[in-house]
């Protein structure tokens, strides 16, 4: 992978791209330890309840409303290429995806606000 | 990345894209200080929905995420495509596993 | 005014180096002026690119201060980044000397694409009637004007990243011929889209769109590529 010296790399949409592919590859390493969690039920609800209680710290909790914020943002990010790739063109791409990431950060602090 | 790929990738997407808010309720719904192992495991033992709908969860993101990874890894590493596909389709397999594992793990009453 | 322009020009094949030369600024000075100063009055072993310098040709282009422009068209007054300018050869193509690049990679792409009108009648057959207001036409008209310049090729980091990418302009001549109701190549065509390093590579960034001199957009074409083959692979239409 390279990336020269190109200036329009500023581009929104550009980073929009980047977030997508960087959210995409943050969710994919996070899944497979989300599924061995929920996996140590198979054992009885202790070993579950012990996680349960470590994820209580807000460090832990801070990193949860950021993968709250990467599941949203990957998803909006994806629904605006699926418009973009079925319906009829809209110009208005650098707004929707603007729309997208503030939307995601809202409901990650909202997140954040409840749980610590 | 060709047409047949794609369709599964955006596919899966259109799908998952409902279901990912239905996971972002839940969330917001569930967490709070305090939750136990006990409040979660109550709703979701015996539960044919919760099954239904967070087994097709895991199928299909098991699918969509490696063709993504596939082409992550065809683009931006040294490997070539084909060996990028072998090791997607591998991933994908693990996803598969481990997720219908954990949705079995919290249903299975 | 006895300002000058610090210009750093390309010279190398490959992996060289920048070579720094001086140059009067004046109004109304193209990008286009100042490589020809260098090369006339500087350093004649400067090999650059140029042929109708007023906008119509496309051959002018290559990369200055990070991006891809066409230096006839490319006011210096306009990029001019602190007294500076760097000026290098067209990107995600090889280098023949210095600022010119070896186009063949891009026009292969092309041809790869299936760019080229397949005709579906002879002399003999009555003129087809198109109306210039159909939606196809209106769709293919969108994208006709390419003039092969190679700018949205040495864009896109999707070309960057993948050596099998056909790119945007061949991509984008596809779609303008995809949407020419004269054309009888459609089938090979689509299948050519659909395959590997097709349409479906996209990924969207729009830099293609950004860069453009014509004001073309490269990534609503291809969007249409893949909303077409799409369906015709749903359909079993596509020759695999």
């Amino acid at each position: 992978m390279t990336f020269g010296r190109l200036a329009h790399r500023s581009n929104v949409l550009w980073i929009a791209a980047l977030v997508h592919r960087l959210s995409g590859i943050a969710l994919a390493i996070f899944l497979p330890l989300h599924f061995l969690t929920l996996g140590l039920a198979i054992d009885g609800e202790a070993r579950l309840e012990r996680f349960l209680r470590w994820s209580d710290a807000p460090l832990v909790k801070l990193a949860e409303g950021g993968l709250v914020f990467l599941l949203l943002v990957h998803m909006l990010g994806g629904v605006r290429l699926l418009v973009l790739e079925n319906l009829d063109w809209r110009d208005e791409q650098k707004e929707l995806a603007t729309i997208a990431a503030a939307l995601s950060a809202v409901a990650a602090f909202i997140f954040l606000a409840r749980v610590l | 990345m060709n047409v047949r790929l794609y369709v599964l990738q955006r596919a899966t997407a259109a799908l998952m894209a409902p279901l990912v808010l239905v996971h972002v309720a839940v969330i917001f719904y569930a967490t709070r200080q305090g939750l136990t192992a006990a409040d979660i495991l109550s709703r979701t033992r015996g539960s044919v929905l919760w099954a239904s709908v967070y087994g097709l969860f895991v199928v299909a993101v098991a699918i969509h995420g490696s063709i993504g990874v596939r082409n992550i890894l065809a683009e931006w590493s040294p490997m070539s495509e084909r060996h990028a596909g072998i090791f997607a389709i591998i991933l994908g397999c693990c996803l598969l596993a481990l997720g219908l594992r954990a949705v079995a793990a919290v249903t299975l009453p | 005014m006895t300002e000058k322009i610090a210009v750093s020009l390309w010279r190398g094949r490959a992996q060289d180096r920048y070579q720094l030369y001086e140059v009067q600024l004046r109004e109304n000075q193209t990008v286009l002026d100042v490589v020809t100063f260098v090369q006339r009055h500087l350093d004649a072993t400067l090999a650059y690119r140029f042929a109708c310098r007023v906008g119509m040709c496309g051959s002018c282009a290559m990369t200055v201060n990070g991006r891809p422009r066409w230096t006839c068209r490319t006011h210096v007054a306009k990029v001019i980044d602190r007294g500076r300018l760097k000026i290098g050869p067209l990107e995600n193509l090889p280098v023949i000397k210095d600022l010119a690049t070896d186009m063949a990679p891009f026009f292969e792409k092309w041809q790869q694409a299936k760019g080229a009108f397949a005709p579906s009648r002879t002399r003999s057959d009555p003129i087809e009637r198109i109306p210039p207001g159909g939606a196809a036409r209106m769709a293919a008209d969108a994208a006709i004007e390419c003039i092969n310049c190679g700018i949205c090729y040495a864009a896109c980091d999707t070309v960057r990243w993948n050596a099998d990418y056909l790119g945007p302009a061949a991509l984008n001549r596809a779609w303008s011929l995809v949407n020419d109701q004269r054309d009888a190549g459609n089938p090979a065509r689509l299948a050519a889209v659909a395959a590997s390093g097709g349409c479906h590579a996209c990924h969207s960034h729009q830099s293609c769109q950004e860069h453009c001199p014509q004001a073309l957009n490269p990534t609503a074409s291809i969007a249409g590529l893949k909303r077409r083959t799409t369906l015709a692979y749903l359909r079993g239409e596509l020759k695999a």
